[in-house]
């Protein structure tokens, strides 16, 4: 009998909304015990910051240059490498309950996988997984939350905020007190809340097991990804207008214009409106519009979830305990990127690589059998050496195709273990606006760099200082006394980031 | 909000004339494009069934075997404007090119739709090039 393995993901989930990494405002005392007994990484970064490349890395061990999901609505072949598959073939049980995201949402044909199984049910294995519950971010669809809700409590399915406008756009309609954009009251009774239904579901299947099974559970939680429609039930935790405004948002729109201004244009064209880039963010609305109270009232409810997901993850820790397990289970907890939660006057996300969306909360409990020292790493790391990092747990060499390397357990191990780096890429093609960014995170600096797209000629970058300059407001890039940084930090970026899969998988629906 | 234009084409190892064949038959398009289980067609009316359950009613407006172009909109409530084209373009060496044309209001569904043309247009390719037969070919 080996380690056992619950893998826990959030969707867009910041580094500070955990209160062990100093965040104020969310009360997570289950994740920042599980970081007290284990190792907390500070320095986490995704490999993209959305969702369908970014958990195609955690899923493949792989950069999104190499599994080929450049862009959401680029489904991950079925056939792809998988921890997953490496696991069950090792004896493994395996289990994804929860936000899978490897293919489309938006599938009218019904082409893909992951969005048939509610209605075909798994038969053998998928993506390495026995078991397969999916759930996304509202109530409606074709996944088994939805199909779950509308058999049971269909008069619950029309309480979430329409993620998607009547154009299928991201949708920018307010709500709340203060109106705004994805912010929603949402009626659903709590136990049939989402984040709820994935935590029941993971128990239920850890309740099938034999004692001496070993597993794989990738339990993902939908929220906090925008909507920020939690259950009414719970909007008491957190009021509004008792939370403070981040640091990252400048109270003045002078002061956020002049550091956007600072940054590449596309930036700023952002703000005002006149340009969006992707689809993840709301096409018709304007960030310059945010006012500082809708600030405020969308980190109050993002902390809601927060809460939730810490109090789910609590009662399927009970679980495991009430199985005898807990001496012989590791527990990891991250996201796949973050959210701007007002940074720079700014929400959602999109090619901005900065702390807001590439800082990432990180904990791995390992197994307490395992005699690991409790640490924190400060060292860059990133999600693309998850999949290594079960394959030690479970005592398998790591593949040749997995690109990273096992966690460090301390900062001398990430010393001795070269961990030096994390890279991030971006790539979007949206109808007829592209933009390509490649970042290298080390030394205390993060560097990007642009190609030629829609609003960038090339010659455009980003650099700064994470210790001087946390909040990355200061753009160093054109800075001539950081000429020769810039230069070495460009030079390891080439050096060290894999060559893009050709021909370009095919982009096929918005997400 | 500006209209979605997308466009999918690939080459295949037939001729514009066995290819067109399948693809220039409205009745059969299901035969083809993966994730459309079902159609029939009245007059300039089809009405094809995807893989989801949901019903697409569809008017064919040019279905024209001399230029080998097949045009058609979908009348769905959520199209504003919806223009599919099927263009076979003989390459006068054995092969053709064919081309898929999406373009909808909203654009989102350009991209939506477009995703199931990529995947009919990779399948036309595999059943012309694996067994011209089967698909009525002489």
């Amino acid at each position: 009998m080996g380690r056992k393995i619950l893998f826990v993901t959030t969707d867009q989930q910041r580094y500070d909304t955990l209160g062990c990494n100093g965040g104020t405002v969310a009360r997570t005392p289950v994740v920042d015990a599980l970081a007290a007994q284990g190792v907390r990484f500070e320095r986490a970064h995704p490999q993209s910051v959305v969702c369908m490349p970014s958990r195609s890395t955690i899923i493949t061990g792989q950069y999104p240059s190499t599994h080929g999901v450049w862009m959401n609505g680029v489904p991950l072949p079925v056939d792809a490498p998988s921890v997953a598959e490496v696991l069950h073939d090792a004896g493994y049980r395996t289990a994804l309950i929860g936000k899978p995201h490897f293919e489309p949402f938006l599938d009218p044909f019904l082409r893909f996988a992951e969005n048939r199984f509610a209605r075909e049910p798994l038969v053998g294995l998928h993506r390495g997984f026995e078991h397969f519950e999916a759930a996304t971010h509202g109530g409606q669809g074709m996944l088994h939350y939805a199909r779950w809700l509308a058999a049971h409590h269909p008069e619950a399915v029309g309480m979430f905020y329409p993620v998607l406008d009547g154009a299928l756009e991201v949708n920018a309609l307010g709500g709340g007190d203060t109106g705004a954009p994805q912010v929603w009251d949402n009626a659903i009774d709590r136990d049939w809340y989402h984040t709820d239904w994935v935590a029941d579901r993971t128990i239920n299947w850890l309740e099938s097991l034999a004692a001496d099974d070993d597993w794989f559970c990738w339990m993902s939680f939908p929220d906090p990804h925008h909507p920020w429609d939690p259950p009414q039930s719970e909007l008491g935790r957190i009021d509004w207008r008792d939370v403070p405004l981040p640091a990252g948002y400048p109270a003045s729109a002078s002061a956020r214009e002049a550091i956007l201004d600072g940054k590449p244009r596309h930036w700023r064209a952002w703000y005002d409106g006149t340009l969006v880039s992707n689809y993840e963010a709301p096409a018709n609305w304007v960030p310059a519009t945010m006012t500082a109270d809708q600030v405020r009232e969308v980190n109050a409810r993002n902390a809601i979830e927060c809460e939730l997901i810490d109090e789910a993850l609590g009662r399927v820790m009970a679980a495991i305990a009430a199985k005898g397990w807990t001496d012989d289970v590791d527990v990891v907890f991250t996201t796949d990127h973050g959210e701007f939660q007002g940074d720079f006057g700014l929400l959602f996300k999109g090619p901005y690589h900065v702390d807001a969306l590439m800082r990432l909360p990180l904990v791995w409990r390992p197994a307490p059998s395992s005699g690991a020292t409790p640490a924190s790493v400060s060292r860059p790391v990133g999600l693309v050496d998850l999949a290594p990092t079960f394959c030690a747990i479970a005592g398998l060499p790591v593949p040749a195709w997995m690109e990273g390397s096992p966690l460090p357990v301390d900062d001398a191990d990430a010393d001795t273990r070269g961990f030096e780096r994390v890279l991030t890429e971006w790539d979007s093609a949206l109808f007829g606006v592209d933009v390509h960014l490649r970042t290298i995170t080390r030394d205390g600096w993060v560097c990007t760099t642009y190609r030629p797209g829609h609003s960038h000629d090339g010659t455009e970058g980003e650099l700064y200082s994470l210790v001087d300059d946390p909040l990355q407001h200061v753009n160093r890039w054109d800075d001539r006394a950081c000429d020769a940084l810039r230069s070495d930090l460009l030079a390891d970026l080439w050096d060290h980031q894999p060559a893009q899969h050709t021909p370009l998988r095919r982009v096929e629906a918005p997400v | 909000m500006a209209l979605g234009s997308i466009r999918h084409h690939i080459r295949i190892h037939r001729t514009a004339t066995e290819v067109w064949a399948l693809a220039g038959d409205p009745t059969r398009l299901h035969e083809w494009f993966p994730g459309v289980v079902s159609c029939s067609v009245d007059g300039d009316q089809r009405v094809i069934v995807l893989g989801s359950g949901m019903p697409m009613p569809e008017e064919i407006v040019v279905n024209d075997p001399v230029q080998r172009r097949f045009q058609y909109r979908i009348n769905a409530p959520i199209f504003q404007y919806h223009r599919g084209t099927i263009d076979c373009i003989d390459l006068d060496d054995g092969t053709c090119l064919v081309v898929y044309s999406t373009d909808a209001d909203p654009r989102t569904m350009a991209l939506t739709i477009a995703g199931g043309t990529a995947g009919a247009l990779d399948e036309l390719k595999r059943q012309m090039e694996l067994h011209p037969s089967q698909n009525g070919v002489q």
